[in-house]
């Protein structure tokens, strides 16, 4: 009786640890076969064209192959989605954690949690058909493609990752820590800008840097609002074209399997996928380095 | 847009009940050009209605050469093309086993647009389309006034179809004289509708597709008249109206656009029937939808072509040839 136990629990345990191997193994793989068609990639291409070329004309007779533009779409939409998403999300999350009675807080946060819920191909018809257009009626120069909208419209999306992940890690402050400084005097907004939000700042800064990642990696909204127009710009009026919308516009057409055409989209997820490697490691350590424990 | 979110939710219904009705109807699959689709599309749908729902057809659109790749796998009964079948295309079809009959099923006017605020253009020659869009001019081209003098000091913002597309083969081949030689820097895709939406929304636009998109947004877009230089072909700027193609002046933008039919499929009775309703209705729903009829002499025998089922292509695989005729088509029959 007791070794079947036992033996059931073994059982459990294996095939716990099989699951979480498998997630494991995924992950390799993808490194595994990203590395393996970069690396046929970079056999044809300099690297140094690739990092300093500023044009990317893979597709056409006039082939070059420097990924500067599309690094300069995916940083350009996502600065202007942080800049709409981080004051934003933090806003709401320091008026749920701090000022909402708990009725609000009940219904508002889960409001703000559906704007994660939408399908992000909605999203990119929003910005193209929507804000586009209003957009138009304030700036008359405004390209019908560009990367102000997309890039408004993802900040949106990205609202509920700042303000959830924020007013978790705000909320879990002791309440002793609040206390303290009413004692001494403070007043509520005293409170939350200068103990809560510095006690919680680990929090805040993994949502922003998820907030960043998820924005480097958005795909759809770009891909049909932007322009699909590799350019190497800050202006955010005119057509541009992202890494992830690249990767969309190749996948869809009939690029043959093992052309250097076709090995281009994953040179552009492997520099991509560095980058929200770096930001990940960047998240851990700024975890790690202003983490305040209570206990 | 419209059209093509309509064409999204008609997929979604109809895989949904594909799954459902299993194969209670025909499927007749075609796929390619997105300039050959209106027609097709046209033709599918009071083709649909007059068979009573018993055989579907779902029309795609890949670009000519999506789907010819697709058409040479043996995946498609027909493959709509905006140019004739190019050399790698005969290959592939050729190491398939996959015959294909051609069959042209109107003439479009390859159509050049800008926004309708823009006020400075109001015809344009092929020297400064070739100008334009040629691959040199990538990254230097850049602005109104570096292609005509007097045009504006502004940014112009190019779109265009991308690599897929017959169009863009016709195009590249017409005006910078070498199939596929564009430049890079452009808005590419191979759906028209995000090229209209592209150049209704942008003063600074210039772009060219198929006429009969046009035609269906007269009211966002403005249609540039072309210059050939060449006044045997008709005096200064030409536009791509009826007259115009039928009498053969606007060139070298006019070109015959086509439907290939696999020859195994051309056995299946439904594909049949779809394929002599099509030649017999093509002249009327081209004309609907915006493009060129071909003279009925040559819808019949196109039809004759097909009931003898005579594969190959009179252009000798070559692709996209400029400069054809609507009497040449006939010739060639």
């Amino acid at each position: 009786m007791r070794g079947s136990i036992r033996l059931k629990e073994r059982a459990i345990e294996g095939a716990l640890f099989l699951s979480a191997l498998f997630s494991v193994f995924i992950t390799l793989g993808i490194i595994a076969v990203l590395v393996f068609e970069t690396y046929g990639f970079f056999k044809e291409v300099s690297i140094i064209d690739f990092l300093t070329d500023t044009q990317w004309t893979p597709l056409f007779s006039e082939k070059h192959f420097g990924i500067l533009p599309l690094f300069a779409g995916t940083f350009l939409t996502t600065a202007i989605a942080m800049l709409v998403a981080l004051p934003v999300g933090l806003i709401s999350a320091i008026f749920l954690s701090e000022y909402a009675p708990d009725g609000l807080r009940a219904i508002i946060k889960p409001m703000l949690e559906v704007l994660a819920a939408v399908p992000t191909v909605v999203y990119g018809y929003f910005a193209l058909l929507f804000v586009t257009p209003l957009l138009q009626n304030i700036i008359p120069s405004l390209s019908g493609f560009n990367a102000l909208s997309p890039g408004i419209v993802m900040g949106i999306m990205i609202i509920p990752i700042v303000s959830s992940l924020s007013e978790d890690s705000m909320h879990a402050v002791p309440m002793g820590l609040r206390e303290g400084a009413y004692a001494l005097g403070a007043t509520k907004l005293q409170v939350a800008m200068r103990v809560v939000v510095p006690s919680a700042f680990s929090g805040i800064a993994a949502s922003f840097i998820l907030g960043i990642s998820r924005a480097v990696g958005e795909t759809m909204v770009v891909a049909i609002a932007a322009g699909l127009q590799p350019r190497l710009t800050v202006n955010p009026l005119v057509p541009i074209e992202t890494v992830t919308a690249y990767i969309v516009q190749v996948s869809l057409g009939d690029t043959p399997a093992g052309t250097l055409e076709y090995r281009t989209i994953f040179a552009a997820g492997m520099s991509l996928f560095v980058v929200t490697f770096a930001l990940n490691i960047l998240s851990y350590l700024l975890a790690k380095r202003f983490r305040e424990v209570y206990d | 847009m419209k059209r093509s979110i309509t064409a999204l939710l008609v997929v979604i219904t109809a895989l949904i009940m594909s799954g459902r009705a299993g194969s209670a109807a025909d499927l007749i699959k075609v796929d390619g050009s997105s300039t050959v689709y209106p027609i097709t599309e046209a033709v599918a749908e009071e083709f649909q209605k007059t068979e009573r729902g018993n055989i579907r057809v779902t029309v795609g659109i890949s670009g000519t050469g999506g789907g010819f790749k697709k058409f040479c796998n043996g995946e498609l009964d027909i493959s709509d093309a905006s140019r004739p079948i190019k050399e790698s295309e005969v290959a592939l079809c050729g190491k398939n086993g996959i015959g294909y009959i051609e069959l042209p099923v109107a003439y479009d006017g390859l159509s050049v647009l800008v926004n309708p605020k823009n006020n400075w253009v109001d015809s344009i020659t092929v020297k400064e389309l070739k100008k334009i869009w040629e691959p040199a001019s990538q990254g230097k081209i850049t602005r109104w006034n570096q292609i005509r003098a007097g045009w504006p000091d502004k940014e112009i913002h190019l779109f265009g179809p991308g690599v897929d597309s017959g169009t863009f083969d016709y195009f590249t081949e017409a005006i910078v004289g070498k199939g596929g030689a564009s430049r890079g820097d452009y808005t590419a895709s191979e759906d028209d509708n995000v090229l209209v939406q592209g150049i209704a929304t942008d003063p600074l636009a210039l772009g060219f597709f198929g006429v009969a998109y046009y035609d269906n947004n007269k009211d966002t877009l403005k249609l540039v008249p072309v210059d050939d230089g060449n006044d045997a072909n008709g005096k200064g700027p030409v536009l791509p109206e009826y007259g115009n193609i039928v009498a053969g002046t606007y060139q070298p933008l006019a070109r015959p656009i086509f439907i290939y039919v696999a020859k195994k499929s051309a056995d299946k009775p439904e594909v049949k029937r779809f394929v002599e309703f099509y030649m017999k209705n093509s002249g009327e729903l081209s004309k609907e939808v915006g493009y060129i009829a071909l003279p009925q002499k040559a819808y019949e025998l196109a039809l004759k072509r097909f009931e003898r089922k005579l594969t190959g292509s009179v252009f000798g695989g070559h692709g996209a040839t400029v400069g054809v005729k609507i009497e040449e088509i006939l010739k060639r029959e």
